[in-house]
């Protein structure tokens, strides 16, 4: 219980921080919609409605990793900004408490552009779902947690760095090839009903898993390297 | 210098410590009694910092040992607390929240061992706890008594502090200096209490310590009882 409410603390102080800046989601929704706009543009999907079911998935998925990307690029600069890194780790509180926190406000922050910016692509690619919705209820979640988890561990990874908004994307990409490609496949097995999704669907568990279990145990020997 | 480990506060033996070529740490032995008020002194890039940070656990070594409360920086954590130049503090909230967050981190799900409440301890550094507006829009000296008010709401045995009088006016560095003299008094369940502290101002700090460590380049070239 102890480690949940050190858990809750972190979160809610991110909470409350993006509630007073909104600087997260306003840049996220500001570009993911500028994608979907562009890419609307783009490929006419009014024109052909197969065509886009079938790549309507991968760009909604590429759209959020750009988006999410930027946002999670400057998620650690409040603790990087006067060193508050420093007095976080001074208290005795766990280290994993402190990337827990961030990375589920990551998490909602990622999920409230998703409510947005969901019935926008839906709009613009003028899509019909062909195969059974429901499943949209586990993607949704699972693929932007798959983003955030590494994400959030991976901005931590690249602070001390100089060049950090180049260092993030080219750690991440490749880190999350497997989960894009799963969310990818999910995603237009529900648009197009062409296959089932819960294969896909079982490998971005298995991924969410695995990684989120990594992050936390690498966490501590991370945020303490020099 | 030959004590029992129970009246040395913090202690190296051989300490190096690089920084790609540059060594900011070079062979340093040095041990600080509990309970006094130790300074040290030296040119910019002379170590000070460095030395602290090392106190501190924020900093690794590359050679040498480092003994806090007769352990390691890192199990000493918790009854250590330590204040850079920079507020280690989050910029959109207030002193207030500020400090209820690291309190609640301090306390880590126990019943808190702070001495004082977050209020009190803004009290204490002569601020108004109902201050509504952000830390952001503080003057500079402000933020350190808050910084300061963070460090004190800890209830450390020791307290590393890094130029905590470099933003702040005559009148206020000597108010701030009352209060440390005023917090050695404290009752403390671990003893003594003891302040390693870093500064250019010399003249404020020397009548009051109780000895005086310099450095030049790395080295320590004297060690003294003031």
């Amino acid at each position: 219980m102890k480690y949940v409410r050190t858990v809750w603390l972190h979160l809610s102080k991110d909470l409350r921080l993006e509630w007073r800046s909104r600087d997260a989601i306003i840049a996220m929704l500001s570009f993911t919609l500028l994608i979907a706009v562009v890419f609307a543009l783009a490929f006419d999907p009014t024109g052909q409605p197969t065509t886009a079911r079938a790549v309507s998935g991968g760009l909604l998925w590429m759209g959020l990793l750009f988006a999410a990307t930027t946002a999670l690029n400057g998620s650690w600069d409040r603790e990087r900004r006067n060193q508050v890194l420093d007095a976080q780790r001074m208290t005795p509180a766990a280290p994993s408490a402190l990337f827990l926190g961030k990375a589920i406000a990551n998490f909602l922050f990622v999920a409230a552009v998703e409510v947005i910016l969901g019935p926008v692509f839906f709009l613009f690619f003028n899509l019909h779902v062909l195969g059974d919705a429901k499943w949209l209820a586990a993607i949704l979640p699972l693929g932007t947690w798959a983003l955030v988890v590494n994400g959030t561990f991976l901005a931590v990874l690249s602070l001390r760095t100089r060049n950090r908004a180049m260092m993030l994307p080219m750690v991440l990409f490749p880190v999350a090839i497997p989960a894009l490609l799963a969310m990818v496949q999910a995603t237009t097995a529900v648009l197009t009903g062409e296959f089932e999704p819960q294969l896909w669907i079982r490998v971005l568990f298995g991924y969410d898993v695995i990684f989120t279990t990594i992050s936390i145990l690498l966490f501590e020997a991370v945020l303490n390297a020099e | 210098m030959t004590t029992s480990t129970s009246t040395i506060a913090a202690e190296t033996t051989g300490v190096s410590k690089l920084f790609g070529n540059f060594a900011a740490l070079r062979q340093v032995t040095c041990s600080f009694a509990a309970g006094g008020l130790h300074v040290l002194l030296g040119e910019n890039g002379a170590g000070k910092s460095t030395l602290v940070r090392v106190f501190a656990g924020l900093s690794g070594i590359d050679a040498g040992t480092v003994h806090v409360l007769g352990k390691s920086p890192r199990e000493s954590q918790g009854r250590v607390a330590y204040m850079s130049h920079a507020p280690m503090l989050y910029e959109e909230m207030t002193a207030m929240e500020n400090l209820q967050y690291f309190a609640a981190l301090y306390s880590n799900g126990k019943d808190c061992g702070c001495s004082g409440s977050p209020e009190m301890a803004l009290r204490s550094v002569g601020l108004d706890p109902h201050l509504t507006r952000p830390v952001s829009l503080y003057s500079q000296g402000m933020r350190q008594r808050v910084s300061l008010a963070r460090v004190l709401m800890a209830d450390p045995e020791l307290l590393l502090l890094d130029e905590p009088f470099s933003n702040m006016d005559m009148d206020g560095a000597r108010q701030m200096l009352d209060l440390l003299l005023d917090f050695r008094t404290w009752p403390s369940p671990g003893g003594a209490r003891t302040i390693i502290l870093t500064t250019h101002q010399a003249e404020l700090v020397l009548p009051v310590a109780d000895s005086v460590l310099r450095l030049h380049r790395g080295k320590v070239v004297s060690e003294a009882a003031a």
